[in-house]
């Protein structure tokens, strides 16, 4: 409560961690050869806090995701480097047994299609007293009671009818409201929401981001948004992670990234999403190509063919990650040459 | 039939405005009760309303039910041993009330012959169908669950099995372990579970990449949990029909088990029957005919339920 409600001036101190990735490493190996899906991603989460992972399809936002939950397809995929503490405990070391006793009670996940994320066959009820009875075993009527109790808190009217409702006898937003609930049923640390609103409509997604934020408040988990749309981002996120080929290309306060986006991908996304107040009946501006395969990154920063302001050097090295501001970094030689010009306008 | 029909039809629209009812007062309760009301048009009801749909599976119905309620009755009307010579041997049909299906070569009525052979067709049709279901559902979940090697090789068992002629491995199996009653059952069983194993991976295979498997995992469950609690229950309506198809076929192998007289020789059978009488059949071919109509019906009814079940229990011909 107290992070939300503190004034957006103050520095934040450094609050401890709960979840902390350095140099996570996802490795897939194809016929094609060992293709880098995710390469050296570190991010951190704390308590309460929001952090918005963007980027388009095929970025490696999804597959950093079912990284940290050790759900990646084995094969192709698989860890090949880093390390995620949640709590102080290594995930990537724990045997499987011991990480599904993780899964879904520390560190639980949202889908991004409701329809299809809860079973076709088995009640609503049913499934989230199954939940509860892998996590946190009770009497059958408790447990039931605890979850009619769950359908309330994620404001399902008239749960106790619902209860016995089967997936396709409700909206996809109650669905979704469902999936939180199995989400959230055993208070875990950190959740990890893989695009929960992109297959609901626009009024539907500000309840369940509303729905999420007021949980959040609640309990004090800590939230990994990830999504395309930076609308979503502004509404909900504290802080933003931009990837672009399966690497961090820049992070930062919210605040921060969208008053002062500094790598050009992060521009482009900007300059790409439609806005109520600015030139209404514009064109939309766009990132000219789309993303690289992974199997032919270019030579250089992977960025360097849909560039507008690339140079000799992005065509020759990658760009590391800087430090242009303290808690801000972007990988970017542009920046790095330029330095930090406060004040520069959004957009390209 | 439409008289049937009409009333299972009608029945959920009669109760539906005692479910609807309970919306209209919402006040929100201080203290809510765990009873858990309101289920709206209980899907076992839509099964039957589309069982009853199809008139052939409705006769199939009949017929099993009657076949059941004989084995069930035959110790009643029949407490002694079937086997036992009761009267004269070769009285046809209808010519004694004593007797009324007539007695066998060796003077047995075959009337006690053919109600306690009933009990015995469906002891073995069933408890070999559940054991192929078994064998079937746990080879072909496993194989698609997990993939890879372990698909490879339990494919390739699957193959073995289906290569080797059926009657000859089951006249093998029970000439190793000795004619009785369990051990045919088994060997029927172990020949019969290759399509199950098929029809449940191919169905693995098209659920175990949904999103609600990745989400049961994404919530801690375990791999036989999630094949056994949520994959399984998705993949159940096709193999419940095959398992009912596999009855019929269990009850052809033990009649032929028994007709090549390997079958249990202290239980009454119909096969067994037919085979005791084939060598009367120019002058009393009733001794095969009755126990042969008797399997005839059986097979004919087992299929028809199995057609209705598919009806039934088939999504893409619920909307027919």
């Amino acid at each position: 409560m107290a992070l939300i409600d503190a004034p957006p001036l103050t520095p934040l101190p450094p609050a401890p961690a709960l979840l902390s990735v350095s140099d996570l490493e996802v490795t897939l190996f194809t016929r094609a050869g060992q293709l880098k899906a995710v390469d050296r991603l570190s991010l951190e989460v704390a308590a309460g806090e929001t952090l918005a992972i963007v980027g388009e399809s095929g970025c490696g936002k999804s597959i950093s995701a079912l990284a940290l939950m050790r759900l990646l397809p084995e094969p192709p995929a698989k860890i090949t480097g880093g390390s995620v503490r949640l709590a102080g405990r290594d995930l990537t070391r724990l045997s499987e047994g011991e990480m599904q006793r993780v899964r879904g009670k520390d560190l639980a996940m949202i889908f991004q299609d409701p329809m299809s994320a809860l079973n076709p066959v088995l009640t609503v009820g049913r499934q989230i007293v199954e939940v509860i009875a892998r996590h946190d075993p009770a009497s059958h009527r408790a447990m039931q009671a605890r979850a009619l109790e769950l359908m309330r808190k994620v404001r399902i009217p008239d749960a106790e009818r619902r209860f016995n409702d089967y997936p396709h006898q409700l909206s996809g937003g109650m669905n979704q409201r469902i999936v939180i609930a199995m989400a959230i049923a055993c208070q875990p640390k950190v959740l990890v929401a893989d695009e929960p609103t992109t297959a609901l409509d626009v009024t539907i997604q500000a309840q369940i981001l509303d729905l999420m934020k007021e949980l959040q408040a609640e309990t004090g988990m800590g939230l990994i948004i990830i999504t395309h749309d930076l609308g979503v981002v502004a509404e909900t996120a504290d802080r933003v992670l931009v990837m672009y080929a399966g690497r961090k290309v820049e992070d930062g306060t919210v605040d921060a990234v969208f008053d002062r986006p500094l790598h050009p991908y992060t521009r482009g996304l900007m300059g790409a999403t439609p806005s109520a107040t600015l030139q209404p009946h514009g064109r939309l501006a766009e990132i000219p190509g789309s993303v690289p395969a992974l199997a032919d990154l270019p030579a250089g920063c992977a960025f360097n063919n849909r560039c507008p302001i690339a140079f000799a050097r992005c065509f020759a090295e990658r760009p590391g990650l800087t430090m242009p501001a303290p808690a801000r970094s972007v990988a970017c030689f542009a920046v790095e040459q330029e330095g930090v010009r406060h004040g520069d306008p959004v957009g390209a | 039939m439409s008289l049937t029909t009409s009333s299972l039809t009608t029945s959920p629209l009669a109760t539906s405005p005692s479910t609807t009812s309970p919306a209209a007062p919402a006040p929100a309760p201080l203290v809510t009760p765990v009873v858990l009301a309101g289920r709206r048009r209980s899907p076992v009801l839509d099964f039957c309303r589309r069982f009853a749909r199809n008139p052939a599976a409705l006769v199939g119905l009949v017929l099993v039910l009657a076949l059941v309620a004989v084995a069930l009755a035959a110790p009643y009307y029949y407490p002694r041993d079937p086997l036992r010579i009761v009267g004269r041997p070769e009285l046809w049909p209808f010519t004694n009330p004593r007797f009324p299906l007539g007695t066998d070569s060796l003077g047995r009525d075959i009337a006690a012959v053919v109600a306690h052979g009933a009990r015995t067709t469906l002891m073995i049709g069933l408890f070999a169908s559940l054991t192929a279901t078994l064998i079937g559902v746990g080879v072909g979940a496993t194989a698609a669950y997990f993939g890879g090697w372990v698909d490879e090789v339990l494919m390739r068992v699957t193959e073995l099995f289906q290569t080797v002629p059926n009657i000859i491995f089951i006249l093998t199996v029970v000439a190793v372990l000795g004619q009785s009653i369990g051990n045919i059952t088994i060997a029927v069983g172990v020949v019969t579970w290759t399509p199950i194993a098929r029809m449940t991976r191919a169905e693995f295979l098209a659920l175990r990449d949904r999103e609600f498997v990745q989400a049961c995992r994404a919530m801690g469950m375990g791999d036989v949990r999630i094949m056994l609690g949520e994959i399984l229950p998705n993949a159940l309506p096709p193999v419940i029909v095959l398992s009912s198809l596999v009855v019929a076929s269990a009850v052809l192998f033990e009649s032929a088990v028994s007709f090549l007289g390997l079958g249990d020789p202290n239980v009454a059978s119909w096969g067994g029957l037919i085979g005791q009488g084939r060598t009367l059949i120019r002058s009393s071919w009733y001794i095969c005919a009755v126990p042969g109509v008797a399997i005839m019906l059986t097979v004919l009814a087992l299929n028809l339920v199995g057609d209705g079940l598919n009806d039934a229990l088939n999504p893409k011909l619920r909307d027919r």
